[in-house]
């Protein structure tokens, strides 16, 4: 995202500018086999993709060329306009959970505590876990009868949900196992972030006797905010493409209750083998993608012109 | 210590609690169930710590011919994944950064951000026309997806921060620009590939999408194999729950003894674009 806004080029570099241009295609050769593999892995595939979706494109039948016929069969397809609407709603709980209790973590992760390298190692684990894993043993924990899930709840007086097995809770669900698993990532960020923070402002804080809240809200946090947002960006292109822990807990149901674009995109191309219309499919996907990061980007850019206008 | 002090004591010691609690728990739970016999996981109110050991799960996953077949590919398709990635991606990430060439980040940005069900409709029609599903050599082409730009953009990061001034040198002493990759720049960027080698296996590991489309029934990784056993019989949490252990162990393990470098390889990955 902002690799070509934030990897300025180091001095050293631009000390060797000059014998660069005098020799060019020296350091070709180091890359040319990686150009191969990326273009037969990455370029190819999406130039397929884009070809494949103009196309009625099914395994075992021959292919027409249809145009845009498979876009705008996209349109008027219900289960595909549901599916938006269940990623969009995944996706923004799943990047504000993390993002809040992210910040949380990485604010107690930066203090100074006995064991804290070790706690930090456990704390990143259930992102490095495999997700299928997982989502196996969260599927356990919220069998509605045998589940330790509903027995915690029954401790603390709260009736017995059906979780993952009702069209109302299955997306809060599926968000709590993705909260679980990827506030580390929010945390590892942020951490980074407020280990670059100067000390300075604290000590005139501390001298002025403010609260640990208004530390945090008006030194802390504009302070990290460049870090917050690389860590929602991160987070959403994340939460939009989750797959593993949805298919493998409830496979988008009950019914369609939980399918998300990337679920529908799987049956459509792999159970259907409708592969022009799941071409279709992934390039709106991709877009809708590069739609979010922009509108995010945007929004970004919005909050630095306020605050430079106001002049905080 | 002032009253002041002692209360930020104990209310750093309960925020730790309570942000490290719901892993630990997780992870505890998840032993208890692989540990447990039918009647015990059956059992309400949850049996926490039970009576009788079943040892027997862990045997039981193991001794079957067909684990041992999962796991063998998963090693297989892994190891080839990381080592073909590695070969192509460290030498890359050396010419660009050495070349100053952030454009070519685009690339790497849009593998990231591109859903890996995309990559498999094109890939999966061409390995059908090759006549190679069925074996393990599409899972390992696809896993490069994966772990080659994983591999390029540690690299790329890790050889802008390591000096020049030695290159230079050598190649004024009349080294070629390999003979100076080779033995300046490849020795000092060891902790680097460590880092990209690690995140490489770990990611190319965990991968399920992959492995539910191409993998037929002799090709399965361990994934593929484990969601396989949920959807085959749902009753049997013991030895299901140790099965899902021992897939991910090995990966708990790297994060424990590697923290360091998966830390330092996320947050790179991440501050500069991920």
């Amino acid at each position: 995202m902002s690799a070509l806004t934030q990897s300025t080029p180091g001095a050293a570099q631009s000390d060797v500018a000059p014998e660069k241009a005098l020799r060019p295609p020296s350091y070709w050769p180091f890359v040319v086999p990686a150009l191969v593999v990326v273009i037969a892995i990455i370029i190819f595939p999406w130039v397929f993709t884009i070809w494949m979706s103009l196309n009625e494109w099914k395994v075992g039948s021959s292919t027409t060329f249809v145009g845009l016929s498979n876009y705008l069969r996209l349109t008027s397809d219900p289960r595909f306009i549901e599916a938006v609407g269940h990623t969009l709603v995944y996706t923004i709980l799943s990047v504000l959970l993390p993002l809040v209790l992210g910040t949380f973590a990485a604010v107690v992760f930066h203090q100074k505590f006995p064991g804290r390298g070790f706690l930090r190692g456990v704390f990143i684990m259930p992102m490095m876990a495999t997700p299928v894993a997982i989502a196996l043993v969260w599927t356990m924990m919220f069998h509605p009868q045998l589940g330790v899930l509903n027995y915690l709840l029954s401790l603390v007086g709260i009736p017995a949900q059906l979780w993952v097995f009702h069209p109302a809770t299955v997306i809060p669900s599926l968000v709590l196992v993705e909260t679980w698993q990827w506030t580390p990532l929010v945390m590892l960020i942020v951490l980074g972030g407020l280990a670059a923070i100067p000390t300075e402002p604290y000590e005139s804080a501390q001298i002025d006797g403010a609260s640990i809240w208004q530390v945090f809200r008006f030194i802390t946090l504009p302070l990290i905010m460049p870090f917050l947002f690389i860590a929602g960006m991160i987070r959403m292109i994340d939460a939009v493409k989750s797959f593993d822990i949805i298919f493998a807990i409830t496979q988008g149901g009950p019914g369609s209750a939980s399918e998300t674009i990337n679920i529908y995109l799987y049956s459509v191309a792999f159970s259907y083998y409708d592969l022009g219309y799941g071409s279709a499919i992934a390039v709106v996907f991709f877009l809708l993608i590069v739609l979010l990061a922009a509108v995010m980007l945007y929004a970004r850019q919005r909050m630095l012109w306020t605050e430079i206008a106001s002049g905080t | 210590m002032t009253p002041r002090q002692i209360v930020g004591k104990i209310g750093l010691w309960f925020s730790v609690f309570v942000i490290v609690s719901p892993a630990i728990l997780f992870f505890l739970w998840m032993l208890s169930l692989s540990l447990k016999f039918e009647i015990d996981n059956a059992a309400y109110p949850p049996v926490f710590f039970p009576e009788h050991v079943a040892w027997k799960n862990y045997a039981d996953v193991l001794a079957s011919n067909r684990f041992l077949t999962y796991f063998i590919n998963s090693l297989i398709v892994t190891g080839s994944a990381t080592l073909l990635a590695l070969l192509v991606g460290v030498p890359a990430g050396y010419g660009i950064a050495r070349m100053a060439a952030h454009k070519s980040a685009i690339v790497i940005l849009i593998a990231r951000i591109t859903p890996g069900l995309s990559y498999l409709i094109p890939l999966f029609l061409m390995f059908q026309w090759l006549g190679l599903l069925g074996t393990l050599v599409p899972q390992i082409i696809i896993h490069l997806v994966v772990t080659v730009p994983i591999v390029i953009w540690i690299m790329i990061g890790y050889f802008e921060t390591t000096p020049m001034e030695l290159e230079e040198a050598a190649l004024i002493d009349g080294a070629t620009r390999w003979q100076v990759f080779r033995h300046v720049a490849l020795p000092i960027a060891k902790p680097g590939i460590a880092v990209a080698f690690i995140l490489a296996v770990i990611f190319s590991w965990n991968n399920f999408v992959f492995g539910i489309v191409l993998a037929g029934r002799e090709t399965r990784t361990l994934p593929v194999a484990v969601y396989n056993m949920i959807s085959f019989d749902q009753l049997s949490w013991g030895p299901l729950a140790a099965a899902a252990l021992i897939v991910t162990l090995p990966v708990l393990l790297l994060t424990v003894f590697a923290q360091r470098q998966i830390v330092a390889g996320l947050t790179a990955g991440a501050v500069k674009g991920g």
